[in-house]
């Protein structure tokens, strides 16, 4: 069914901070890893090693220059599904092949019931779903479900393979529907934001912004250096003799 | 959006093929067409046949187009799904409409009604289509007031040409039928002039900064996360150039609109057989300017998704 359950008993998502995710690819590789073995296996790769590559992702690392009054900085930003609670993306398809389960709130796809007419990735603002065009389906991050309830892994590896494997711990898992859980509590203590609140998709995951820069760090090192004038002074008499 | 030619042949087609059908159920039971046997094989023929050639092409633009019959179960909550059930649904009257009329000689009694009934599946059908993309979010260019009426209007504008042309083709056109699929015409221009316009004046509330959660200042995108185009761009990132553009709504306005419409005017004005060869060239050129528009329509959207690129 594409019409979406009036309540969910939790909401799992990712929290992910932009303070200290340092675009290492990691979590993109980890995810392609574990996941084209997975419960949407196989993330298929066309062309791999020649001119023309393309394959499916569920997770993609962009980097942005921020530049405000402070100063700029360098921001790495990974891009997955956000599993929101009103996902337009389930509610367009034509088949139920797209839902939201009612127990976790996770956005899933049944490959067997999809018929690759697209829509969905129109309906998503967030690119979260790329067509796969060798099997002729839609593909979408499942936020690890063959992970997380997994009895077969350690339970400290019950965790999406993008966040097991994330080395400076800028990606985190949990139950955001429960105020008291750590995951809503970081979110609550760094101010966590929603991507285009505007649209009204309510994402689930929550992005952690940088924290704010301090006048104690040196936001540029140096002064920017002059060029030399051409005429007088010292320094126009150094470029003179060096030019020589 | 990547205008895919599946997809803008279907929207023009069955937008072309529901618009006479609905003509020909409303009037032809009406008593305002003839019940005559040629006339009505061609006409509903043409309608039925465009429809059809509409769907199957849509059906090429699938991945996995040997599950489509799955389409028709979620019409509580997916526009798609409604669209497909409201096209089959169609074809019951249509059907026993084109029945009636052609092969009986019949326009009263349960043919009128087929006839209506046809008429009003036609309409909620383009309606349908028209909400797959007004109900889109992530595109504000089509998640707009103008997309819906704009589908309807087209349709009956192209609808009322093609049976401007028919009437005429077999020597029973009327001044009463060029003047409204001229005055239809008219109306079609006028309303892709003010999408264009309201399209050129939109600005979005959706930007890098509300993209990325990253508050005030701007943000630029330093580097993508691969080297090559993915789905995402190939799909989502269509771009041409702005002159490319203008050219193109220029192309669009001449073949859908003004040519249709001198040609309409000068119908209107010569007698048979003139008037029935310039209606036809009013059809066919207005069916490749229709092809254009609705290229335009995909090729112009923006999707929130190019935002991640900087583009």
């Amino acid at each position: 069914m594409t019409c979406l359950p009036a309540h969910t008993d939790k909401k799992l998502g990712l929290v992910i901070d932009l303070d200290t995710c340092v675009g290492c690819q990691a979590c993109v590789t980890a995810c392609k890893e574990w996941n084209t073995g997975g419960h949407m296996a196989p993330l298929t790769d066309i062309d791999p090693y020649g001119g023309d590559v393309d394959g499916v992702w569920f997770n993609r690392v962009h980097s942005y220059e921020h530049m405000t009054e402070m100063g700029g900085r360098t921001v790495n930003f990974p891009r997955s599904c956000l599993h929101c609670e009103t996902p337009a993306c389930v509610t367009v398809c034509p088949t139920g092949a797209s839902y939201k389960r009612a127990s976790d709130g996770i956005v899933l796809v049944d490959e067997d019931k999809c018929i690759g007419c697209k829509l969905c990735s129109w309906a998503c603002p967030y690119g979260a779903r790329e067509f796969d065009t060798d099997v002729g389906v839609m593909k979408k991050c499942t936020l690890c479900v063959d992970r997380i309830y997994n009895d077969n892994l350690a339970e400290e590896d019950r965790v999406p393979a993008c966040v097991a494997a994330c080395p400076t711990s800028a990606r985190h898992f949990g139950d955001l529907g429960d105020p008291a859980s750590a995951i809503s509590q970081l979110v609550a203590e760094r101010g966590g934001v929603d991507l285009m609140p505007e649209l009204g998709y309510q994402p689930t995951n929550k992005y952690l912004p940088p924290r704010a820069q301090t006048p104690r760090a040196a936001s540029v090192p140096a002064p920017a250096l002059e060029p030399v004038r051409a005429e007088g002074g010292f320094l126009g008499w150094v470029d003179r003799m060096l030019s020589h | 959006m990547h205008p895919a030619f599946s997809v803008v042949f279907f929207t023009t087609a069955t937008g072309a093929g529901y618009g006479l059908l609905a003509l020909l159920g409303v009037l032809a039971g009406q008593g305002f067409v003839p019940p005559d046997f040629w006339f009505g094989l061609v006409g509903m023929g043409l309608a039925l046949g465009l429809i059809s050639a509409g769907l199957l092409s849509s059906a090429g633009h699938l991945g996995r187009p040997e599950r489509a019959w799955r389409a028709f179960s979620q019409w509580r909550s997916s526009w798609l799904s409604r669209e497909g059930v409201a096209s089959v649904a169609t074809f019951v009257p249509a059907g026993l409409f084109a029945v009636g009329w052609v092969f009986l000689g019949r326009t009263n009694g349960w043919v009128a009604v087929a006839g209506l009934l046809a008429a009003v599946g036609a309409i909620a059908t383009v309606c349908t289509t028209g909400m797959i993309y007004a109900s889109l979010k992530p595109i504000a260019q089509w998640h707009s007031r103008f997309t819906l009426p704009g589908y309807l209007i087209f349709s009956a504008m192209s609808g009322s040409v093609i049976l401007n042309a028919l009437l005429q083709g077999f020597a029973v056109g009327s001044k009463t039928m060029v003047a409204f699929s001229l005055l239809l015409t008219f109306f079609g221009w006028g309303w892709k002039l003010a999408t264009w316009r309201y399209n050129d004046r939109l600005e979005i509330p959706t930007n890098a900064n509300t993209a990325t959660g990253l508050a005030g200042g701007t943000v630029r995108s330093l580097e993508w996360p691969h080297t090559e185009e993915n789905y995402l761009l190939k799909e989502m990132g269509f771009r041409i150039a702005r002159k490319h553009k203008a050219r193109l709504r220029q192309i669009t306005q001449v073949l859908a609109f003004a040519l249709p419409v001198s040609l309409l005017i000068a119908a209107l004005a010569l007698p048979w057989p003139y008037a029935a060869v310039l209606s036809a060239f009013a059809t066919i050129a207005q069916f490749a300017g229709m092809l254009v528009e609705r290229w335009l329509f995909f090729a112009e959207a923006k999707h929130t998704v190019t935002l991640y690129y900087g583009r």
